[in-house]
């Protein structure tokens, strides 16, 4: 009900979007904090630096992939072939779980190599990022999959497009995010 | 193009009944206790909410600050009745150290946060927001109700902070480290730091979600007509403070997700090889920065300050300008200026750290940045001066305390001037004189600015008036006790008193000040007496005070006062009115006011002129 009052005023960008996209500014802005923390912390004492391990390239690929699979997907939902996006959708939920699954696989390397949370250096910041950034995308996947269940729902037909837009737009924001901070920390070795 | 109209009679067919259930808003449908009280996604019910949480808030904050002004002006004298209450806390009848300090904390962390962040925009962003733009709801009141529940919930850990064995945090609002990391180093910084982490964590949820809906509510709702440069002040000020919060608070949470780690994970952002000597060791730890901390926390803790007084300025405009029924001097410049300040506040976080070890040369460019602060301010005040100048002025209560947040706010701001050098920060940090500063300046301008907006407020919020009489009562006591407390304490920052000491009795360079702080304490005292007597005066008032009948009490020109008395979910009974001009129609063309909803005439003056 609440909703729809919003809804029957809406104009412009829709109210959803646009809020999405302030949070996508805040949620910068907090990962601009980190890592501007970490360049101030990388020229103090007995700084240590790590190793990339080659699943990462992977996990990239997998990341830019799904976000290829959800821009698919938004597309299939507007043109109406709910099958593919069903499954479009489907495939971008099983990339976002592979790609933590890398990831943890990525850092417990980085971890035995013996980068810790102990003494100083890069390690305890790469994980804090990196799993913050993880937890963004398991939310993301937590959309996806109350969106998966709502797409087989036989129940309600829905062709509203705004949920999906909203999604797509949160799952390319941490795919970039993921590219930055790939980015960052092989410029800060 | 099939496929469109499709989609339209599709979307149409979805939504049948709930648009039939919108029709009915102004009448009563069916509303449960809990969906009307306690879980409720009317803005207008969630302000009160926060209101009554800020009130609870701003009532236990104020009690600290008398326990500790009750020690800082009989320092030799023991109360056993604090005994009875407060326990070991205050073994004897007096204060015991520990407890002074989880005192001062928790005053700043109850004040800052949850009664000037969460409790005054919290309560003005909600209720005024959607009335004043002519929206009938937040962009998203579902998530607006969570920013409640968010602070209720931080709400509820940081009480329970001080019932834990240990006692609640206790190494100054700020939580600097070394002393907030090390469970070691002191009593509060034991578990009731942990759980003032956590506490705080959950407030920034709040705040961003909070601030999320009203940038988005302010941009994307406003109805037909009002074009930005047509909305009130307050709807500005409102916009500048959650665009603030919405780019400081996460900065903030990142400094204590490190400082959770260093904590319980053995990391070392802010925690070197230093010794300590309740363990008699050396931490691990090495080639942490305590002062990386400070940065992480002072590009928020600067920033909130303004969130703390912006959404203020923007109700005294509006209260000024009502009922000194004269257009606001200098709209635009009003605008402006605080979009300066809401700039600058990024630029000058590191003036809260001259003397902690900040490179001179960088000081030098924080000097400038933070000086430049005083032109958009004097800006704002030469307005509100100019706003009040040949007017026609009503003093009502809430106007009252909008003169009286101009005259704090230049006795304030004055004082920042000094602050925002670095050199005669090197005297000046650290002692009375800034806490002096940042109560008058930030602390009771912020009230004044938030009784004001409550009094004015007041009959559209809950269909009644307040008592004027009491209200009178409140405001002179406030203003004259709110100098003779802070006025004073000028002279002992000068003098080079340091703050958040216990006792000066002993010390002979400062205990000549022993009668002074024996009156500041005494006024203290009396003014947090006639802070009940508000509350009394809003509890009682909004169950048995004179009845509003008529729709604009105050013959004002904006939105909220042409919904019903008592408005219903959805603000306003059919179609939600068109806006013909800007808020500030008053004494135009010899008329007292002119609502924003009536459409310009040909023989009227042209917009602006007067």
């Amino acid at each position: 009900m609440s909703t729809n009052i919003a809804m029957e005023q809406r104009k412009r960008i829709h109210p959803s979007k646009f809020t999405l996209w302030v949070a996508i500014g805040s949620m910068i802005m907090m990962f601009a904090g980190l890592t501007s923390a970490y360049v101030v912390k990388r020229s103090m004492p007995s700084w240590t630096t790590f190793e990339m391990p080659h699943i990462f390239w992977y996990s990239t690929a997998v990341m830019v992939i799904s976000s290829l699979t959800m821009f698919m997907a938004l597309r299939a939902f507007k043109q109406r072939e709910r099958v593919k996006y069903r499954s479009l959708l489907t495939l971008t939920a099983i990339l976002g779980v592979a790609f933590i699954i890398m990831q943890v696989i990525g850092f417990s390397q980085i971890w035995a190599t013996g980068i810790t949370f102990a003494g100083s250096g890069a390690g305890q910041f790469l994980y804090i990022i990196a799993g913050l950034h993880g937890i963004h995308v398991l939310g993301g996947v937590i959309a996806l999959i109350i969106m998966f269940f709502k797409a087989f729902s036989t129940r309600m037909r829905n062709y509203n497009a705004v949920p999906v837009e909203v999604m797509s737009t949160y799952w390319h924001f941490v795919d970039f995010l993921w590219l930055y901070l790939l980015v960052f920390f092989m410029l800060m070795q | 193009m099939s496929q469109e109209v499709n989609l339209h009679g599709q979307s149409e067919v979805i939504t049948t009944h709930e648009v039939h259930h919108d029709e009915h808003h102004g009448h009563h449908h069916k509303e449960t206790f809990i969906t009307k009280y306690i879980f409720s996604q009317d803005h207008k019910m969630i302000a009160k909410q926060f209101l009554v949480t800020g009130i609870i808030w701003a009532i236990i904050g104020g009690l600290f600050s008398v326990l500790f002004r009750l020690q800082l002006g009989y320092p030799n004298e023991s109360f056993p009745f604090l005994e009875t209450i407060l326990g070991k806390w205050a073994a004897g009848g007096k204060i015991q150290p520990e407890f002074y300090y989880a005192l001062i904390t928790m005053h700043g962390t109850v004040l800052v946060f949850f009664v000037l962040t969460a409790g005054l925009s919290g309560t003005f962003s909600n209720f005024l927001i959607p009335l004043q733009v002519g929206a009938r709801d937040m962009a998203s009141p579902f998530m607006n109700m969570l920013s409640y529940w968010f602070f209720f919930a931080a709400s509820v850990l940081m009480v329970s902070s001080l019932f834990v064995q240990t006692g609640p945090a206790s190494g100054g609002w700020t939580s600097y480290p070394p002393l907030s990391a090390l469970g070691d180093a002191s009593e509060g910084s034991k578990i009731g730091m942990d759980l003032w982490l956590i506490s705080m964590a959950l407030f920034v949820v709040n705040s961003l979600l909070g601030s999320l809906n009203y940038i988005s509510t302010i941009l994307n709702m406003r109805t037909k007509g009002m074009s930005m440069t047509r909305v009130p002040l307050t709807i500005w000020a409102l916009f500048f403070t959650a665009v603030l919060g919405v780019l400081s608070f996460p900065v903030l949470l990142s400094g204590f997700i490190l400082l959770l780690f260093d904590r319980h994970a053995g990391t070392s952002f802010y925690l070197s090889d230093i010794f300590l000597a309740s363990t008699q060791k050396a931490l691990p730890n090495e080639g942490g920065s305590a002062i990386l901390y400070q940065h992480l926390f002072w590009f928020l803790g600067h920033p909130e300050v303004y969130i703390i007084i912006l959404p203020t300025m923007g109700l005294v405009s509006d209260v000024m300008s009502a009922n000194a029924r004269k257009p606001i001097f200098g709209y635009m410049a009003m605008v402006a200026s605080m979009f300066a300040i809401c700039v600058l506040a990024f630029l000058v976080w590191a003036h809260h750290m001259f003397v902690t070890g900040l490179n001179p040369f960088l000081g030098s460019v924080f000097v400038l940045l933070t000086l430049l602060i005083a032109v958009p301010s004097a800006i704002k005040v030469f307005n509100w001066l100019t706003t009040l100048w040949r007017g026609n002025l009503r003093f009502t209560p809430g106007m009252l305390f909008a003169i009286g947040f101009v005259s704090m706010f230049i006795s304030g701001g004055l004082t920042g001037i000094f602050l925002g050098n670095s050199t005669l920060d090197i005297h000046l940090h650290d002692t009375y004189f800034v806490i002096a500063h940042f109560h008058i300046v930030m602390g009771v301008s912020a009230f004044f600015g938030m009784f004001a907006g409550l009094y004015h407020w007041f009959p559209k919020m809950f269909g009644r008036y307040m008592n004027n009489t009491l209200a009178y009562i409140h405001f002179w006591i406030t203003l004259v006790g709110a100098y003779l407390i802070f006025w004073p304490m000028h002279y002992q920052g000068f003098a080079g008193v340091p703050r958040r000491y216990l006792d000066f009795s002993g010390w002979a360079s400062f205990n000549q000040f022993e009668g002074l702080n024996r009156f500041i304490s005494i006024v203290t005292i009396v003014v947090f007496a006639i802070q009940l007597l508000f509350v009394f005066n809003f509890f009682y008032s909004m169950f048995k005070g004179r009845r509003v009948t008529t729709q604009n009490p105050w013959q004002a020109t904006t939105l909220e006062w042409t919904t019903p008395i008592n408005p219903g979910h959805g603000n306003w009974e059919g179609e939600i009115p068109e806006v013909h001009r800007w808020a500030y129609d008053y004494g135009k063309d010899g008329r007292d006011f002119i609502p924003q909803t009536e459409p310009v005439s040909k023989t009227e003056s042209p917009e602006g002129a007067h």
